[in-house]
């Protein structure tokens, strides 16, 4: 569906996000923000238990007291949520079982703070504790207690997939090797906290929620289902919201919990939760080990890969399966590999449930092949951008996973940072605890096969006109911060020829906008945008039919450019664009409202095998990055000096965007590399601040030059891809390639923190020495035996 | 906590005369949010974690969320509405919007009222000046990247 044109003016233009006035000057309202003057205040009791049998929750004094309007329990909510149909196993309090410390048991709304923190003290819990589990290992121990009682083992899914000869693969190597590598679990820590505003109209059985998530069609479904109301008694109102990066693409408890709370109190219900709280509320990146075998020739040609990973993904299903999987699909797409088995085991343990987060599945993966990639390839006497060169895909192509690769511009990307790092004549030559490292990602633009098979397109947007001549364009797409209103709204300009101010977006009122999937898996540019420009191309139609009659010629023979219909080919002044918008408005009977929709052709779905739709898409990005590191062995810092990215995003519709995503996502995986990790003492979360969860401060952040490659993807809108998600997982092991070529370590564990680095050290100086001292014996036994 | 007898406080908010009527204690962070309905303030953590609600007191940036508003009496107080003068952006806001040293916008107005409080005591600050002064507050967007480009080019009184 590309949209060739040899003159873009406004795709491809540097664009500030259409809504940023609003967000500079402080007038954006927020969820915290939206009036609430008569709001019932909502808060939230967590369980101070890993894992228990809740025998009893009295509220009874807690209802008692004077100023609380609404008590709620796991009683009042016998439905189970989640975002797959087919794992929905969390009640969004508690019932029977609780799982992980800080899961919701009971909710209260009271007219203030003070009441309703004085009635969540007068609530008495009886449980009778439960054996916990806090790593996969104990978890998955023979005599383990299983969370859930159709899954022994605590085994939420195992995934083994066979792709190509593999044994065949690694007898055919030169050079064959194995490592364990481990990633801590991290948090997304997006600025905005969790909250929701819910209003219940008793007298209609209607209610409204304003909620800061990035899918808000999902909310809907989900109360509809935990509430049993008619959907169309439910309105989903998404204001400005304050990140995500994965952290709302599913419906999270404390929505389900403050509508339940605004139908039982009858009325307005602001639920704001704390930082801490929203840490507990998590989905974050789990607590990953994986352990790969790779086998290259001595040129440097991958022959095969063998990949366990094992996730441990907290108390509770959520995107669980999806990530195991993403874990495993995404080992193909990057390069060309003959052959690829992966065993992956997603494991339930009594913590706060995982989800999906930015680069979702596939960054831990990504960060243990790029990192063994890089030490066989110094083993092997080979540069690592050679090794990169020689195991490159050609596009077109299709993976043996079944995942299409129509555009491919990774070898763009590694030419840029090769040169524009100096790498050929600064590697290995920084001097002292300082080097280079380099590595590549890849990540889908937007899952090709939706999670829900409605027979619905994947993406519908709407365009209105009327008197006014403005253009109004209604989405479901949920902006957070990426720019997808400004993007949507920039593509709709282009088609029509018009200014991109005469566009106002309005995104995600379900009483609005029609149905959108959301903002995750980096699908909006591709899917929505590719809905925008044949809603865009529909109402140009109806513009061109009407200019037809004024110019004197076929609606065939006439554009719009400048807002200003001609023939084409005439320079003469043409109509203005209001001239022809009231005679479309005459013919067309009123206000016009064009639809446009995208679906992804189920050739693009992914293969036939179990699971084969997770990592189906219809265009990769890719990137490639150099990172440049001084280490300080005396305290172990890491400092992040310079990094040098480059990136395939097809098309960068608005190329301003492109580069604070990328700049975003690089920095992003720089935070997960030295220093991010939550941390658990027998399941009480220590990390609950942003004190103690360390997200990178400017000081630690260093300058990212970047570069935008352009392959002009095939399917795209204008030929565009993702841009926000590809970049991040490189970041990791090109900071350990680095650190290996500042101090000849490997590191195999994050985040490289002081800590874990002179342990490290320590290792090697012990290491060292012992191999000293068996040396020196081993040669006074050969001058004894001489 | 809610029977506490309140006092009506004076200071000076963006630039004009408030009387606000106050318990002792309450934050400075939401007295402007819930009494004064000024939400371009925000919080973003649960005390002195991240910079999210930053504002001026007599021109030095000051976390609302760590003020308590009765210590504000007498003393002028700025937040991210007050920098808009006759509905047009400051040149830091102006900055920020075309440079994109906002994405989310969350952390926003903190970013904002920190760099006016350092341009107004240093107007042409260093890169490094920048990075201390904005050390206490946190984005999760945009790796910073695009932010001190931002108050270089507000610094430097870039179109």
């Amino acid at each position: 569906m590309t949209v060739m044109r040899n003159t873009r003016e406004v795709v491809g233009q540097p664009t500030p996000l259409i809504d940023g006035i609003e967000k500079v000057t402080g007038q954006a309202k927020y969820t915290a923000d939206l009036p609430a003057a008569g709001a019932l205040v909502g808060r939230i009791l967590r369980s101070p238990f890993s894992h228990a049998r809740i025998l009893a929750i009295d509220t009874s004094a807690a209802r008692a007291l004077p100023g609380v309007r609404a008590v709620v329990t796991g009683d009042d909510c016998a439905f189970t949520y989640g975002v797959l149909p087919i794992a929905m196993n969390e009640y969004p309090l508690a019932r029977e079982v609780v799982r992980y410390c800080g899961e919701p048991l009971a909710a209260v709304a009271a007219v203030d703070e003070a009441t309703a923190a004085q009635a969540m003290r007068l609530i008495r819990l009886e449980v009778e504790e439960l054996p916990a589990y806090y790593t996969a290992e104990a978890a998955r121990a023979p005599d383990a207690v299983p969370l859930h009682a159709n899954k022994p083992g605590n085994i939420e899914r195992a995934v083994h997939h066979r792709f190509g000869d593999v044994e065949a693969g690694f007898a055919a190597a030169d050079l064959v090797r194995e490592q364990v590598y481990h990633c801590a679990e991290i948090a997304h820590g997006q600025m905005e906290l969790n909250g929701a505003l819910v209003e219940y109209d008793t007298a209609r059985d209607q209610l409204t929620i304003w909620s800061t998530t990035q899918v808000p069609y999902y909310v809907h479904l989900m109360l509809s289902r935990c509430l049993e109301m008619d959907m169309s008694r439910i309105r989903v109102v998404k204001p400005f919201v304050g990140g995500g990066f994965g952290a709302r693409v599913e419906t999270l408890n404390f929505e389900i919990i403050a509508a339940l709370l605004a139908r039982a109190a009858g009325g307005k219900v602001r639920l704001l939760l704390s930082r801490e709280e929203t840490f507990l509320t998590h989905r974050g990146r789990p607590d990953t080990e994986v352990r790969l075998k790779l086998g290259m020739t001595r040129a440097g040609r991958l022959t095969a890969c063998a990949c366990e990973v094992v996730q441990r993904g907290g108390a509770y299903a959520g995107y669980g399966i999806v990530t195991i999987l993403y874990a495993g699909s995404l080992l193909h797409g990057l390069y060309d590999i003959p052959a690829i088995a992966y065993d992956g085991w997603r494991v339930y343990a009594n913590l706060p449930p995982c989800g999906a987060m930015r680069g979702h599945g596939s960054v831990d993966v990504r960060f243990a092949f790029e990192a063994l990639l890089d030490s066989m390839a110094a083993e092997a006497g080979l540069d690592p951008f050679t090794v990169r060169r020689q195991n490159l895909l050609s596009a077109p192509t299709e993976t043996q996973n079944g995942l299409r690769v129509e555009s491919y511009g990774l070898d763009e990307c590694l030419d840029w940072v090769e040169r524009t790092s100096g790498w050929a004549a600064r590697r290995g030559r920084l001097g002292p605890g300082r080097g280079l490292g380099m590595a590549c990602s890849h990540y889908v633009s937007g899952a090709a096969k939706p999670i829900h098979w409605t027979g619905e397109p994947h993406a519908v947007v709407h365009l209105r006109l009327d008197f006014d001549g403005g253009i109004t364009l209604l989405t479901g797409a949920a902006d957070i911060g990426q720019g997808s209103s400004t993007v949507m709204a920039q593509a709709a300009a282009e088609v029509l020829g018009i200014r991109l101010d005469r566009v106002r977006v309005v995104a995600a009122d379900s009483m609005l906008t029609p149905k959108d999937n959301g903002s995750y898996s980096s699908r909006v540019t591709f899917m929505v945008g590719n809905a925008t420009i044949d809603a865009a191309r529909a109402l140009r139609a109806k513009l061109l039919a009407a200019a037809a009659e004024p110019l004197g010629v076929s609606a065939e023979a006439i554009e719009c450019e400048h807002e200003t219909f001609r023939r084409i080919g005439d320079d003469g002044p043409g109509l203005p664009f209001a001239d022809i918008a009231r005679a479309a408005l005459a013919r067309e009977g009123g206000a016009i409202t064009a639809k446009g929709s995208f679906t992804c052709p189920v050739e693009f779905q992914g293969g036939k095998h179990k699971g084969g739709a997770v990592g189906s898409t219809m265009g990769f990005s890719y990137a490639a990055q150099v990172v440049e590191v001084a280490v300080d062995i005396d305290t172990g810092m890491v400092t992040v000096e310079q990094v040098w990215v480059a990136q395939d995003c097809g098309f960068a519709i608005n190329p301003l965007a492109v580069e604070g995503q990328i700049q975003g996502a690089v920095w992003m995986g720089m935070g997960q590399a030295i220093g991010e990790e939550t941390r658990y003492e027998r399941g009480l979360a220590l990390h609950g601040s942003l004190l103690d969860y360390r997200v990178p401060t400017i000081v630690e952040s260093p300058p990212i030059a970047l570069h935008i490659v352009e392959s002009i993807d095939p399917n795209g809108p204008f030929g565009a891809k993702e841009a926000s998600e590809g970049a991040l997982a490189g970041f990791l092991p090109a900071l350990v390639n680095a650190i290996a070529d500042a101090i000849g370590l490997r590191i195999d564990t994050l985040p490289v923190t002081p800590d874990r680095l002179l342990e490290a050290l320590a290792v090697r100086r012990r290491e060292q020495r012992l191999a000293r001292e068996l040396a020196r014996e081993q040669a006074h036994q050969q001058e004894g035996v001489v | 906590m809610s029977q506490t007898a309140k006092r009506v406080r004076a200071f000076r908010l963006n630039g004009r005369a408030h009387e606000v009527l106050v318990a002792d204690n309450v934050l400075l962070l939401d007295t402007l949010r819930e009494a004064l309905g000024l939400t371009g303030t925000k919080r973003g953590c649960d005390g002195g974690e991240c910079g999210a609600c930053t504002v001026l007191i007599d021109g030095t940036p000051r976390l609302a969320c760590l003020t308590r508003t009765e210590e504000c009496e007498g003393h002028g107080v700025e937040t991210i509405e007050g920098l808009v003068e006759n509905g047009r952006m400051s040149r830091l806001q102006r900055a920020f919007h075309e440079r994109l040293g906002t994405q989310c916008g969350y952390c926003t107005p903190g970013m904002v009222m920190a760099a006016e409080g350092l341009l107004r005591r240093n107007p042409d600050p260093s890169a490094a000046e920048i990075r201390a002064a904005l050390a206490g507050n946190i984005c999760r967007c945009t790796g910073y990247v695009k932010i001190v480009e931002a108050i270089e080019d507000a610094a430097r009184g870039a179109p």
